[in-house]
């Protein structure tokens, strides 16, 4: 199907799909001052959703008989609290809400990938052409998690977290001691350096890539499922198989995609839980 | 793909978010939690306390009840036994009885025939003393022949 002719659109229709609705930051130059709206746009979303669903619970938490919303809430609850009790021996308010937002969010903000590819840009796309803009223009992106900046903003919040509780649970002078001397002992000073400052590097690099890798690529295997029959024309015997293929396709991936997204926030999370409880405890 | 400012953005709003879940949604969901586990870890203790009281209590019950068995039994035993002593004070008291009557009865015939032989002898000694007169034809001085009509009595 992909014939020659179809080609700059396909690309044209991909590149589309992958480029951000993006303002630069008012009095500023360079890529690097650039706003992902879209992303932020969709992370508020999941936040609102978030808070709606949760506070809900929260806000009539009864110790007697549960609804089934408040039971819900209390099984994701308990099962984060659970993680947080059996991996994290120190103490914290924060550790357990964290992981709960990170499971919580992380999961929401993944599921904007089980709406259809074209949906919200194309409505999005509807309105620009509407108001009267260029609709080539409308840029979007729904999927806030296939985004470095919010995998690589959240990994960075945490690694922070660390060494917030590393300092907190061991003091400042045993929190940079432990830098020289875990864990090859005092005399091997530079090497445990070197050991710690990669160790410390590749957490949150790990953690964002790994989430933002796992969107990116489940969001552009949507998007070339959708390319299947992109400008198809109903003449085509081919339309209509390929049409098919793409229903099953769809599907398929949508249905695997489901274990993905929930995979990927359970990790997330447990990662987190696991980093966290590792900057607690002494070596 | 190039990272931009967005991500200091996203992590931001994130923290902001994981600090009022922490602030506002995770205590009281987590309270509601711990008490409804605590009020069902007191149920469950009230339950066995409950089954605790209840094998106490049937324990008891077989015991008086046993204990009554007992006692019953006692008191039957006892019964029969006071029952079996009025019946042979009963017995005893009538054959003394009986054998009181029967002697004075006997007393009585004894008496009663030995006042019937003595009027007899004497209306006997009388009939002779008027055969006798009857035969000499006279009158006989009674206190003359005092001595020969108590011989005549006697040997009747």
């Amino acid at each position: 199907m992909a014939s020659e002719h179809e080609s700059p659109n396909m690309t044209g229709y991909i590149k589309h799909h992958l480029h951000h609705l993006q303002v630069q930051a008012p009095g500023t130059e360079g890529q690097f001052w650039l706003i992902n709206i879209d992303s932020i746009f969709f992370m508020l979303l999941a936040v609102l959703v978030f808070f709606w669903l949760f506070m809900r619970v929260s806000r009539r938490a009864t110790a007697g008989v549960p609804g089934k919303l408040q039971c819900a809430i209390e099984m994701i609850l308990s099962f984060v609290d659970g993680m947080v009790r059996e991996t994290f021996h120190g103490r914290s308010k924060l550790i357990a809400p964290l992981s709960l937002t990170i499971f919580v969010l992380v999961f929401l903000m993944n599921f904007m990938d089980m709406l259809p590819v074209d949906l919200l840009p194309w409505m999005w796309a509807s309105g620009h052409a509407l108001a009267g803009h260029d609709p080539e223009h409308a840029y979007l992106r729904v999927v806030p998690t296939a985004d470095i900046n919010t995998t690589v903003g959240m990994a960075l919040t945490v690694f922070l977290l660390i060494q917030y509780i590393g300092i907190k649970h061991k003091g400042v002078f045993g929190f940079f001691k432990e830098w020289f001397t875990a864990p090859f002992g005092p005399w091997f000073a530079p090497f445990n350096l070197l050991l710690r400052v990669i160790e410390e590097a590749v957490r949150p690099l790990s953690l964002s890539l790994r989430l933002f890798g796992n969107m990116y690529a489940g969001e552009l295997i949507f998007i070339l499922i959708a390319v299947m029959t992109l400008g198809a024309s109903l003449e085509h015997v081919s339309t209509y198989l390929l049409g098919a293929g793409q229903v099953i396709a769809g599907f398929v991936w949508t249905a695997f995609h489901i274990l993905i997204i929930t995979l990927q926030a359970f990790i997330f999370m447990t990662l987190t839980i696991v980093y966290l409880s590792m900057a607690a405890e002494h070596h | 793909m190039i990272p931009n400012i967005t991500l200091v953005i996203q992590g931001l709003a994130f923290f902001a978010v994981a600090l009022l879940v922490m602030k506002f949604m995770w205590p009281p969901i987590i309270a509601a939690i711990e008490e409804r586990q605590a009020k069902i870890a007191e149920g469950l203790a009230a339950a066995d306390r409950a089954r605790q009281e209840l094998a106490d209590a049937d324990a008891r019950v077989a015991d008086e009840i046993r204990k009554a068995r007992v006692d019953a039994a006692a008191i039957v035993d006892k019964a029969n036994q006071q029952a079996n002593q009025i019946i042979d004070k009963a017995r005893t008291d009538a054959i003394v009885e009986g054998t009181k009557q029967k002697a004075i009865a006997a007393a009585e015939i004894e008496s009663m025939a030995h006042r019937a032989r003595e009027e007899l002898r004497t209306k006997v000694a009388t009939l002779a003393i008027a055969g006798a007169e009857k035969i000499l034809k006279r009158e006989i001085d009674a206190n003359a022949h005092k001595d020969l009509i108590d011989q005549l009595v006697s040997e009747l």
